[in-house]
Parts: C-alpha cells; structure tokens; sequence
C-alpha cells in the first residue's frame, strides 16, 4: 500500500513538474512549483523522514513562495514566448538523462536493508545516541551534536544570505543614470 | 471594506496561535520533528501575515529592521558562544558535555542553546527578506 | 526485467525531475523561470538522497521502544542543511533579479545580452 502512495505520488510529482516547464504566466509557476514543494513534502513522510518533511513545507512552500511573489510584484508576470527551437537543450537534457539511468543500474534497491549507506557511521549514531544524548529525535542529535559543527557553518550560510540581501535591495531605490555605467 | 474585516478578524486570531506553534517546535525539537530552522520559518510566517493585513510599514514599526539584525547576528553569537563556552570549562570546541555537572545533562543544555541560536537567526533573516522584497518601492 | 521496477522506480523518476529541472535551467530566457527550475532541480535531488536511507518497514528515526528499525537519519541531517542553503541562495538570486531589472529594464536573458553588447 505504501508502495502505492510512494508510486503515484512520484508520478504526479513528475507530471507537475513538466506543467511547469510549459507555463508562460509567472505567477502561475511560482504557484505551481510552491505546490511541488508541497508534494516533494508529502513524498518525504511517504520516506520517513519527518523533519525534512516539516523543513522543506515550511521553507520550500512557504518562503520561496513569499520570496518569489515579492519578485514577481517587482518585475514581471510573463515570459516572452520562446524563439528559436530548444532541441539542443533538450538533447543535453537526454543524454544527460540516461547517462544516470545508466549509473543507477547497479545501484543498491530502494528499501534494501543491506545497502552500503547504512553500514559504517549511521548504525553508531541510531545505536548510541539514545545512551549518549538522550534525545529521542536522532536527527535533531547528530544535527546539533554529532554533527554540530556543520550546523555552525549553515548558521553562518543563512546570516550570510541576510547580509547579502540587505547589501542588494536593502538601500532605497535610487534614480540610477547612465552614469553609473561608467562607460 | 467587509472582505478587509473579515482577514483582520481571522489574522488577529491566527496570529497569536502561529506564534506558540513556532515556540512549540522549537523546543520540542528534541521529543519530534521539530528545532531551530522550522521554527524559525512559522515564527517569521506570523509576521509576514501581519505584514499583509495591516501593510509593510505598520510591520515595520512592530519589528524594527534594526532589531532584526541585532538579532540576525544574536542567534550566530549564541551558538558560537556555546562552542567557546565549552572551551572555557575544559573541553573542546562545541563540546556540550562539560557544560553541566552530568554529560547527559550538559548534552541537553548544549542542543537547547543551540537550537535557540538557529531558530534566532533563522526568524530574523526570513523577516528581514520579506520586509526587503515586499517593502521595495516599485521604479 | 520486471523486478527493476519497484526497486529502481523511485531513482528514475527523480532522474526525470532533475533533468526536468536542468531543461528549464538551460533553455527558457526567463531568470525567474530559471530560477524556478533550479529549485525543482534542487528538490529533486534531496528526494535522491532520502530516498537511499529509506529501509522498508522502518519508522521516522525518533527513538520509540526497543526493537523498531529507523530509515537512516544521516541523510536526512544533510538534506535539512541543504534545504536551508538553497533557500539561501534562491533569495539571493531573486535579490539580483529585482537589480538587474531596475537596471536593464527587462527580465529576459537574450534581451539583457543585447543591451550589453550594443556598443554605447
């Protein structure tokens, strides 16, 4: 049964996602892909990983939605139609596309207890951190303990980001002039 | 005018109870899905929807900008001096286990802190980015 | 043949996302709608990830009495990082997008390719 939800939820993930490419009005697109997000949310509890789950709603749902429309409210709302064929694009995307296919062959079935990734640190952490933290959430316990350090760098990476933001639109809208091409 | 009634009625609701949700994930991070960066986004979401229904600029006044940068900088500080605070009691950088009497105990302390200090930053910079994109004067 | 199905299903289908993703990425002029297949591109790659740490019949890994099998809670610790960085950058980028705008008037590519090139 849940194998079920798991395929068609992916499936319509994948229909979504090529509404999206053939969408010309901006507004609907980033509606469309905030609804993907919300899928890809729902794709994430299907695979048991709760906390991702909550992230990716509340920040791929939420504020790249908000992010996106501010955007939009400040330049356009419509793509200019396509001129000149993208047949190039899309054999990139094909050969690009069954070169992975092709890596996957090998890889490891979904779900196989067996598989590589769970046999060198994540045993150690699910084993252990009840008796070593205490706290229930393991992945709250490797993010803010094991791996605490990488936890400090996106701290960082998210307060760099507001730096960034307020050093580009964070002065007032200033009549700009040829000048400041310099040329 | 009544259709503008009705969402300020409804966000004068809302808004109080988004808030506790966004403590509640916070600090129950540890027991379920949950900690800094969630609750940071649903706490910011609360003042965006303030933001919506009575303007950018009333906003503003609740949250100054300037304190959301206070705080932007506040929540890194937390979680950086939590790593030197383990320094200062004989440990290691981000050692949590000398904070307190019991490692168990100063494990604990140590992830709260530090969650404390993501949420912190998190809320304030999702903030800061609506009140620049939606405060923007149009050219 | 028929036992790759189930078992590779879920690979190949983010593999169709993520060129979905690449294809809007490399052949619409658009920033914004660049922009917006970056991010499906982004998606597409976490649903990779946590779908290799999946084990079947396993539980969300919060601890909950003895004898349950966790999914893998290392992948998920590094696609939360990732969620967040992309956030990041996707803010940035619609940032630049708004000054790009002020500054050339337009929001597609082939247009603002031109401007630059018009010899002034």
């Amino acid at each position: 049964m849940v194998e079920l939800v798991d395929m068609v939820l992916l499936a319509f993930m994948a229909v979504v996602a090529v509404i999206v490419v053939r969408l010309r009005n901006l507004f609907s697109v980033v509606l469309v892909s905030g609804f993907f997000s919300l899928l890809s949310a729902s794709m994430f509890v299907v695979l048991d990983a709760v906390d991702v789950a909550f992230t990716e709603a509340a920040v791929g749902a939420g504020v790249a939605t908000v992010i996106m429309l501010g955007t939009l409210l400040l330049t356009t709302s419509e793509e200019k139609k396509a001129s000149g064929s993208s047949l190039g694009a899309l054999l990139v995307v094909l050969i690009t596309g069954a070169i992975l296919v092709y890596g996957t062959l090998d890889m490891p079935r979904y779900g196989d207890p067996d598989a590589p990734i769970h046999h060198h640190v994540a045993p150690r952490y699910t084993h252990d951190s009840p008796r070593e933290i205490g706290v229930p959430n393991i992945v709250t316990s490797v993010l803010a303990s094991y791996r605490g350090y990488d936890t400090l760098g996106e701290t960082t990476v998210i307060f760099t980001a507001g730096l960034g933001l307020l050093l580009l639109i964070g002065s007032s809208l200033r009549a700009r002039g040829k000048k400041e091409d310099g040329r | 005018m009544k259709q503008q009634l009705i969402l300020r009625i409804a966000a004068k609701f809302f808004i109080p109870f988004i808030l506790l949700f966004a403590l509640y994930v916070q600090f129950h991070g540890d027991y379920g899905p949950g900690g800094g960066f969630q609750a940071g986004v649903i706490f910011a979401a609360a003042f965006v929807l303030y933001a919506l229904i009575w303007g950018v600029d009333e906003a503003k006044r609740v949250v100054p900008p300037s304190l959301l940068q206070t705080l932007a900088a506040a929540g890194v500080l937390i979680y950086a001096g939590t790593g030197v605070a383990g320094i200062l009691l004989g440990g290691t950088f981000l050692d949590y286990g000398v904070l307190r009497h019991d490692p168990v105990h100063g494990q604990h302390l140590g992830i709260l802190l530090v969650e404390l200090g993501v949420g912190i930053t998190v809320a304030a910079v999702m903030t800061t980015a609506f009140f620049l994109f939606a405060g923007r004067k149009r050219p | 043949m028929s036992s790759l199905l189930p078992g590779l299903y879920n690979y190949w289908i983010v593999i169709f996302l993520m060129m979905t993703g690449l294809y809007i990425v490399i052949s619409r002029r658009n920033l914004i709608k660049k922009m917006v297949g970056l991010s499906i591109f982004q998606t597409s790659v976490f649903l990779l990830y946590i779908s290799m740490g999946k084990i079947t019949g396993g539980t969300a890994p919060i601890v909950a009495g003895p004898d349950t099998v966790y999914s893998n809670a290392l992948p998920h610790v590094l696609i939360l990082t990732a969620i967040v960085v992309g956030i990041a950058t996707t803010a940035l980028g619609m940032a630049i997008i708004v000054r790009i705008h002020e500054a050339y008037g337009t929001i597609e590519e082939d247009e603002i390719l031109a401007q630059d090139l018009r010899p002034q």
